[in-house]
């Protein structure tokens, strides 16, 4: 069985500034990837490229084996990669009952679908606004908004983007739990975060970017344990 | 737009300030079917349509064309906003599409040329000659309201239609899943896309829907207007006004503008005002709805249900 997300050789330049040098990315299904690296080495570039977000100036990127590379965001979506972006992205002027149906889509057969009976089981805090506007919602209200407002796509793998920025810790603890129970279900995910701990003991895989390049792929365990490394890369 | 009912004067009895607060409501009305498209398609594409008034035109002609070889105004409705509706999303696919990215002078630069084109083929397919369009005998009638003053059907039939057609539109766009995708699309066409939309179709769509709309508000009004070249350009101006004073984007306030502007215009066409002896109206009526808008962007610079842009 091929790989969820394959891509390899991805180079994308922002206007003049090459951001991304040659980057092979790697996604099996059930897995979950912590995504590494400080500000501005990449991460948020190499998520929008495998999303067809931005173009690629060189490389390709396939999914569950088909090619997408160049294709329309909504066709990497279609095949079953959800997206929950930095700063969340919900719709303010759409309730949250209707941000999460406009997304709702049947899932893949014999799987067990995301219906909106089960993101609102798993988010009791949407079940009790549903009549609220999004923009309404305190910062981890939307934040569960938008995961659960991507599972309803009943997706093959979650890529997280910042989901605990800006976030209190208990609320953040919160959306951590919430993000264990969607890997327990053997959904792959991509998580990018600023808590190390935290991801690197979520994760089966880490993969750290510095200046637009890989410089770690591998165990997230012996990242863990590898103190000189992280604290060169990640500086914690 | 349309020849105004009643009539003129300075003691305005009950029974003609009745049939002139139903040519208000029915010309807000008429204005608002063409607004909402131009609004819809500027608060969800970001796109200023020019030629969103010659289709208006085009819907008008397609009216006095399609009843002449179709024999009724009944089968000349359907078959012309299905050809509206199938030219927009033409128009879309060939033009409009490339104008989303761009700034707003490219978008009246085309447009503009639009309006050019436009006015050429009407001029080639129809001549510069005026026409009627005849009612459908059904609606022809009046209702008799006193001994001399009496109101057309067609009139108020006209009105009950824009009304059925704004009560739809509310209900697809506040109602139906399309709706929902339609308003988060306005806010944030990206994020559309990564819940697997393709934002393109829903574009096309509602460029289409405006298109149909406009040219289903021209061939309303083709009986009680006459069909003439550049009819479009008077309707096109009248409309943007509409647009300002409800706020750029809003169905409710182009409803809200539509009518107002009915008003104004209709009673300022039919009431006498004489301040200190010098004539304000009707003298000046041909300015009235545009000191409304004045005073309506001077108490909201956004418009009445706009949005504050940050």
């Amino acid at each position: 069985m091929p790989p969820l997300i394959e891509a390899r050789g991805i180079h994308t330049h922002y206007g003049a500034s090459h951001v991304l040098h040659g980057i092979d990315f790697v996604l099996h299904a059930g897995e979950t990837l912590g995504l590494m690296g400080r500000n501005g080495m990449g991460k948020t570039t190499l998520l929008k490229s495998l999303l067809g977000l931005l173009p690629l100036t060189a490389g390709s990127v396939r999914v569950k084996g088909a090619d997408l590379t160049g294709a329309a965001p909504h066709r990497v979506a279609r095949a079953g990669i959800a997206y929950v972006p930095e700063g969340r992205g919900i719709f303010p002027n759409l309730t949250v009952r209707e941000n999460l149906v406009m997304a709702a889509r049947p899932a893949a057969a014999g799987q067990a679908s995301w219906t909106l009976d089960r993101v609102l089981f798993t988010f009791p805090r949407l079940a009790e606004r549903m009549t609220h506007d999004g923009g309404n919602l305190s910062g981890g209200e939307q934040q569960m908004l938008t995961i659960g407002r991507a599972l309803m796509t009943n997706p093959d793998a979650l890529i997280l983007d910042e989901a605990t920025e800006g976030l209190a810790p208990l609320v953040a603890r919160d959306i951590w739990r919430i993000i264990g129970e969607i890997r327990a279900t053997g959904m792959a995910t991509v998580i990018v975060d600023k808590n190390f701990s935290a991801v690197s003991s979520i994760a089966d895989r880490a993969m750290i970017l510095v200046k637009g390049a890989v410089v770690y792929d591998g165990s997230s365990a012996e990242l863990r344990e590898d103190k000189a490394l992280h604290m060169r890369y990640l500086g914690v | 737009m349309a020849a105004r009912q009643g009539r003129l004067g300075s003691q305005v009895d009950i029974p003609s300030f009745f049939i002139q607060i139903l040519n208000s409501i029915q010309y807000g009305l008429l204005l608002f079917l063409c607004a909402s498209g131009l609004t819809l398609v500027f608060g969800i594409m970001g796109v200023i349509n020019l030629a969103h008034g010659s289709l208006y035109m085009i819907g008008a002609y397609l009216a006095f064309s399609l009843s002449e070889h179709l024999g009724s105004l009944w089968l000349a409705l359907p078959v012309g906003v299905v050809l509206a509706v199938v030219f927009g999303a033409v128009l879309e696919w060939l033009l409009i599409e490339r104008l989303y990215k761009r700034e707003h002078l490219h978008q009246v630069l085309l447009t503009y040329g639009l309006i050019l084109v436009f006015e050429e083929l009407r001029s080639v397919i129809w001549g510069d000659d005026v026409h009627g369009v005849s009612m459908p005998p059904l609606l022809a009638a009046s209702i008799a309201l006193t001994d001399t003053l009496s109101y057309p059907v067609y009139r108020l039939w006209m009105s009950g239609v824009c009304l059925v057609l704004a009560l739809l539109m509310a209900w697809v766009l506040l109602r139906t899943r399309l709706g929902m995708i339609i308003r988060a699309g306005s806010v944030n066409s990206e994020m559309v896309q990564s819940l697997g939309i393709n934002i393109g179709v829903i574009h096309r769509i509602v460029f289409a829907a405006g298109v149909g709309l406009a040219a289903f508000a021209g061939m309303l009004a083709a009986p009680v207007s006459s069909v003439f070249p550049g009819m479009g350009n008077q309707v096109l101006i009248i409309c943007f006004v509409v647009v300002v004073i409800g706020g750029i984007g809003s169905l409710k306030g182009a409803l809200v503008g539509a009518i107002l502007i009915g008003v104004v215009d209709t009673f300022g066409k039919v009431l006498t005002l004489e301040i200190a002896g010098v004539k304000i109206l009707p003298e000046l009526a041909g300015m009235s709805i545009y000191l409304l808008m004045a005073v309506i962007l001077i108490w909201r610079p956004e418009g009445i249900f706009g949005k504050v842009r940050s």
